[in-house]
């Protein structure tokens, strides 16, 4: 049986550069080996017979592996198919009627409880803690307040150990969706403070098509997801033996080589201050806040998002103007409204996220094409202003 | 870029070599193809693109291979493309089919008589039947139907049972546990005839028998990746367009697959699915041939050597590869412990760690006594005439000896 291929993925000779991390990253070859020990066992892991305990098996070293990272006891974590399946379930299983959630959330979160009460952010997409105070404590009912750990389009980060603690204060529970920080921040579920944790797999270097919601405490959920009883009863399915294997081993890689990070930090700084070098007028959307080290949220005013990405991507430079669920959407980010940005930098915004594997050359040629894409908008416009 | 950690891949090899137990349980999984993989692999690792990235090569390369997956799998069906959505099973298939219908029939009533009432078989798999459960706790009703002793629905019993306000009909197309095939065209026929929804969990026939959702009426079909040699974790909702058929989600979100189901699409195992799809399309109505002659085979073999042997299930009308015996008078968990070399099970994987009699077998009429010494073989495309062979031995000695020590020793000769 064939193996998942280890090697770095084909970028073909470097005359492209990935820069699209946020929307999902190449397989670690750790994770690839796991999924490759996996790959041909054919056994149900509900199964009482052989194949079905090795199945078992492997899957309950996932789990273990994964709740260590989050320092919690394996049975609090629940494989589920991905970010957005976690969510859905935090926020409908969690047995809350009263749902808070930050302006700034995922449209996973949203669109999970589009009832919820809006938690507002300041003009660097930062939950006002005093804010968020009055609001849980205006309502006696118990409830969920749901903010996510750091930004998929700008990385800015959550004070998610305040809200926690403003959560917990007044009774109620606090889910985090930690899917953009998890392998680029160190994370544990004690300094989260959450009750519930959102994770996903490809984000981290695992497959697409898994993830986990993991639940740090004694509490009850109501499984989205009804049948076989599988999870103890909190999500329904035959397990994704293959991606399980895989998330775990990316969740330790990425763990194991967080301080890669610290490089990917001096890469994205000197991306945007070449940035500032060349185009006085450029953005960086969220930059006086705390944020991952891979994330740059850019406007270049009066120059359309799409027009950007399009000229990048025929620059073999991939990018991304938004988040890529909603690429196809022509509609404004919800993000980067609820930071008070204007509309004419909301509409010029492109998100840059680099990854472990990202290097000096990737920021060059990002640098080369946004120049030219740059002098060529800003030279059309003078022209079009002398004529 | 990190280090490349040896990992020693080779001890699986050790692991599931001569060591591992022959595989006769493919209704609970199956094994991955080789060429299903092998199409996967690539998507693994260079073409690593979110499909919703639009807006880069990566991206682009990403949603053209899932739409070459979607239209494969439609042709196996005999759907458009656009009718499909991926899920991350036939769980989360049938799931979405029945509370997605049911939400939608709520939230947008039509005129005149509401339609609040499902109707499904005692039979069902339980996410089905824990589906409809759910649904009753939120207000709805569910009508529970007995099957015949074939385990097939009673097509009169099923009209009788179908009133203004039924919504949905739930029938699974082939029994996961028994192989029964049901009367798919002429449900759907009585379905469209009253206005109610067809929706059919065809986890264990898709690839396996030939399906039409336009020949049989189908408005809903789920379909999941690991029963048919394809990845575990992906799945398909056939949702028909004409008459369109409205569901509600169940996670929403990004807002992909036409707002059905939100969620990053993932791209190597849609891919699997879909080649797993065409190579069943391909080789379908010769591998059926093979494996009926193989559970024939076993079948016969087996009745041989195994007095009071007792096939449970419409003998005729049932998945090729399909098999579920009653041996009398031997408790199903005793006769495969004495079968270490075999991979078969009592009937579902989801509760075949229960120590219940399967709910399946008690509703075709078993008693208890009966329902606890029911085994399930599921032969697939690795099974090889040697070990149906081996397996009709290994099960007729292990018959013979608790029989023995028993002291109910029957005619059964003990193989050499």
């Amino acid at each position: 049986m064939g193996e998942i291929a280890r090697g770095r993925p084909g970028v073909s000779a470097r005359t492209e550069t990935y820069l699209d991390w946020n929307a999902t990253t190449p397989l670690r070859p750790e994770a690839a080996a796991a999924m490759s020990e996996v790959l041909a066992r054919c056994g149900n892991p509900s199964s009482v017979h052989r194949w079905g305990r090795a199945a078992r098996q492997a899957i309950e070293q996932a789990r273990f592996t994964v709740a260590a990272l989050l320092d919690t006891p394996a049975e609090g974590v629940v494989f589920v198919s991905g970010g957005t399946e976690a969510n859905h379930l935090a926020l409908l299983g969690s047995g809350r009627d009263r749902v808070l959630v930050s302006a700034v959330e995922h449209d996973s979160v949203l669109r999970a409880a589009p009832e919820a009460e809006r938690i507002s952010v300041d003009c660097d997409g930062v939950v006002v803690l005093d804010t968020l105070d009055r609001l849980v404590a205006a309502d006696p009912r118990p409830a969920l307040v749901s903010v996510m750990l750091a930004n998929n389009e700008t990385g800015v980060v959550q004070p998610v150990a305040a809200i926690g603690a403003i959560a917990r204060t007044h009774g109620a529970l606090f889910h985090c969706d930690a899917v953009q920080a998890a392998g680029k921040i160190t994370l544990d579920a004690r300094t989260i403070g959450a009750d519930f944790v959102t994770l996903s797999a490809h984000k981290l270097g695992g497959p697409p098509g898994i993830g986990a919601l993991v639940v740090t405490g004694e509490l009850e959920l109501t499984p989205l997801l009804h049948g076989g009883g599988q999870e103890r009863g909190r999500r329904a399915g035959t397990e994704n033996l293959v991606g399980i294997a895989g998330f775990a081993a990316a969740a330790v890689a990425a763990t194991e080589e967080i301080a890669v990070y610290d490089r990917v930090r001096a890469l994205r700084d000197a991306l945007e201050s070449g940035l500032a070098a060349i185009a006085p007028d450029a953005v960086v959307l969220g930059a006086a806040a705390p944020r991952l080290p891979n994330t740059a949220a850019i406007a270049m005013p009066g120059v359309a998002a799409e027009t950007q990405v399009i000229a990048l991507d025929l620059d073999g430079v991939m990018v991304s103007a938004g988040a890529a669920c909603s690429s196809g959407k022509v509609g404004p980010s919800h993000v980067l409204e609820a930071m008070g940005v204007g509309p004419d930098l909301v509409g010029s915004t492109i998100r840059v996220s680099l990854g472990w594997d990202s290097s000096e050359a990737d920021v060059a040629h990002f640098l080369r094409a946004w120049t030219r894409l740059y002098r060529r908008c800003r030279g059309s416009s003078l022209g079009a202003r002398a004529a | 870029m990190s280090s490349v950690t040896a990992a020693p891949a080779r001890r699986s090899e050790a692991y599931l070599g001569n060591a591992m137990p022959i595989y006769l349980d493919n209704q609970s999984s199956t094994r991955l193809d080789p060429r299903v993989l092998e199409a996967m692999l690539p998507y693994f690792t260079e073409q690593y693109g979110n499909p919703h990235s639009a807006s880069h090569a990566y991206g682009r390369m990403a949603a053209e291979a899932i739409e070459q997956a979607r239209s494969e799998i439609a042709a196996l069906i005999h759907a458009d493309p656009r009718e499909l959505a991926f899920t991350s099973g036939a769980t989360e298939a049938n799931n979405l089919a029945i509370k997605g219908a049911a939400h939608f029939a709520r939230l947008y009533p039509q005129s005149g008589q509401p339609r609040d009432q499902i109707v499904t078989l005692t039979t069902e798999h339980k996410c089905v039947l824990e589906s409809c459960l759910r649904l009753e706790r939120e207000g709805f009703r569910v009508i529970y139907l007995p099957v015949e002793p074939s385990g097939r629905v009673s097509l009169d019993r099923l009209a009788e049972a179908l009133s203004e306000r039924t919504l949905l009909v739930s029938v699974m197309a082939a029994h996961n546990e028994i192989g029964v095939i049901q009367p798919l065209a002429e449900i759907g026929a009585l379905c469209r005839s009253k206005g109610v929804l067809f929706h059919s969990d065809a986890a264990q026939a898709v690839g396996k028998i030939a399906l039409d959702v336009e020949e049989m009426q189908i408005d809903l079909l789920s379909i999941s990746g690991h029963k048919v040699y394809g990845p575990k974790g992906v799945g398909v909702l056939y949702v028909r367009r004409r008459p369109r058929v409205r569901l509600l989600p169940l996670i929403d979100g990004g807002g992909q697959e036409r707002g059905l189901r939100s969620g990053t699409l993932p791209t190597p195992l849609c891919v699997g699915i879909g080649r797993a799809a065409a190579i069943a399309a391909t080789e379908m109505t010769d591998e059926a041939g093979r494996l009926r002659r193989l559970r024939d085979r076993l079948q016969a073999g087996l009745a041989r050597r195994i007095p009071g042997l007792r096939l449970n299930g419409d003998a005729e009308r049932r998945l090729p590869g399909s098999l579920n015996f009653c041996f009398p008078g031997l408790a199903a968990m005793k006769l495969i412990e004495a079968c270490p070399a075999l991979a078969i099970s009592t009937g579902s994987a989801c509760t075949s760690a229960s120590v219940e009699p399967s709910y399946v077998l008690r509703a075709l009429g078993l008693s208890e006594a009966d329902a606890n010494s029911g085994i399930r073989i599921g032969l697939g495309r690795f099974t090889t005439p040697a070990e149906v062979d081996f397996a009709i031995d290994a099960l007729a000695a292990a018959a013979t000896q608790l029989r023995a020590e028993a002291g109910m020793a029957g005619e059964g000769r003990a193989p050499i």
